[in-house]
């Protein structure tokens, strides 16, 4: 019997959530880490037990931890990341040119073909690749080094590289997003990159309505099936792309705020894509105090609210952008963390949910594993 | 033999104890110590000193012989006491963060 496992990353350690397919009765593993920032934890699709970790401190810096047992037990490896050649600047918050600093591992993508091969995205924004199970990481500058890097900037959560979407047809085709400078594209493996965010309007930020880069993407997803449509939560706006990133159009709809961090699509209905609409950019957390999410079963703007199990009055959590994730069981099981330490699943694709665990540090990443 | 208390944390990472006795060759600097340290437990390294500068990480203090080591330079000799293993040199963990 197929059964899941739900890798969460909190503010305070990691926590690995395990059921079998009916997904009723949860085992809970951790905290992993204690005490350490979990940005990003992910398992290998071709080897399920391998699993990478993202743990950082503010005293202590930047570790890597692999798994080979389904993060029964860890191993730290490699934790050196140096960016390649000339450092070069971006932007400061003041407009000013700042040298790029290494500060953590946000995102961490394993290659679909090969357990040894993980993308890693970090703060401040570059492209990190390793080929020997996390042992060395090494930069693919092309990225930063394309031209515009040196007029990226920070949003007020940092310069950080937040997603990486893998190709499952063509492996040399990425993208990337990040904030606050868009998404990226590349066709030949990461060696050269392009800015693909037209379409997208920042006028809070960007006064040029074609700007190529400056843009505050928060989260991309694709459906397997079809690479080449691209979901996007926004800074403001939720987003779609029929054509690999080449334009965008917007999908908000009917939604009661277009501000929020994730966005995911169904394992099976690739038109079906979630949000968690978030009340503001200065107020991060439900409008009404109501914890909603938010399902289009026409791949944007038309939308309908999820409540069914979710508080509906005064609840003030967020949904960072790393912390929702879908299983591919044949009743997809959707799940999203929360500022407030909750993990909410739900294995009816939305229509109702249930915690799994109400109490943990504030998520900051969820993945799913489906097992045979 | 040279005796090196580390933050809890750094514990639980490199799996030891409260302290840690190592070998250090030739003088006994807080380069030296950090070395012979970040050989025996390569998962330390980049943890208490960035990997390229070897600058100390700003939140984490030397302190010896009740005095504070840190500002001082990585090469300059410490105290006999701590060469001998009589007082063991200390990686501080600041009073920061939540």
């Amino acid at each position: 019997m197929s059964s899941v496992r739900v890798l969460v990353g909190t503010r305070k350690g990691a926590f690995i959530l395990s059921s079998d397919g009916k997904r009723e009765r949860w085992d809970v593993s951790g905290p992993h880490f204690g005490g350490w920032e979990i940005y990003h934890m992910k398992g290998s699709a071709v080897d399920p037990n391998r699993i990478y970790a993202s743990q950082s401190s503010g005293w202590f810096g930047q570790v890597m931890q692999r798994s080979n047992d389904g993060g029964k037990t860890w191993e730290p490896v490699g934790n050196k990341f140096v960016y390649e050649g000339t450092t070069g600047t971006h932007l400061w918050y003041d407009g000013t040119p700042h040298p790029w600093e290494f500060k953590r591992v946000w995102h961490l993508e394993p290659s679909l073909a090969d357990p040894d091969t993980v993308y890693a995205g970090v703060e401040d924004a570059a492209f990190f690749r390793t080929t020997d199970g996390g042992q060395t990481w090494h930069e693919l500058p092309g990225l930063r080094g394309h031209g515009s890097g040196r007029f990226w900037q920070p949003g007020a959560g940092g310069m950080g590289l937040h997603t990486i979407l893998l190709d499952p047809v063509n492996p040399d085709r990425i993208f990337i997003a990040i904030s606050a400078a868009g998404v990226f594209r590349t066709l030949d493996g990461g060696q050269t990159w392009q800015p693909v965010n037209r379409g997208l309007q920042s006028p809070y930020v960007l006064p040029d309505p074609d700007a190529e880069v400056g843009h505050c993407v928060h989260r991309i997803a694709a459906h397997p099936s079809r690479p080449n449509v691209l979901f996007m939560q926004k800074h403001w706006d939720v987003m779609r792309s029929d054509d690999g990133g080449d334009s965008w159009q917007e999908v908000s709809g009917n939604l009661p705020t277009d501000f929020g961090f994730v966005i995911d699509v169904h394992a099976h209905e690739p038109e079906t894509i979630y949000v968690v609409p978030i009340k503001s950019d200065s107020e991060h957390y439900p409008p009404e105090g109501k914890l909603r999410v938010y399902r289009s079963r026409t791949g944007g703007n038309e939308w309908e609210p999820l409540e069914n199990g979710l508080p509906q009055q005064d609840c003030y959590v967020n949904v960072l952008r790393d912390a929702m994730a879908v299983d591919s069981l044949d009743s997809c099981g959707i799940y999203f963390g929360t500022t407030g330490g909750q993990v909410y699943a739900s294995t009816d694709g939305g229509d109702s949910w249930n915690a799994v665990v109400r109490d943990l540090p504030a998520v900051l990443s969820v993945e799913v594993q489906t097992l045979p | 033999m040279i005796r090196v208390v580390l933050p809890y944390h750094l514990r639980t990472l490199a799996g030891v104890g409260a302290e840690v006795e190592l070998d250090v060759p030739g003088p006994v600097t807080q380069r030296s110590v950090l070395d012979a340290l970040e050989s025996r437990y390569p998962m330390l390294r980049g943890t208490i000193r960035d990997q390229v500068t070897q600058k100390r990480r700003p939140f984490l203090r030397f302190f010896a012989c009740e005095e504070d080591w840190s500002n001082d330079s990585p090469d300059a000799a410490l105290p006999e006491v701590v060469a001998s293993g009589a007082e063991p040199f200390y990686v501080i963990g600041a009073i920061a963060g939540g």
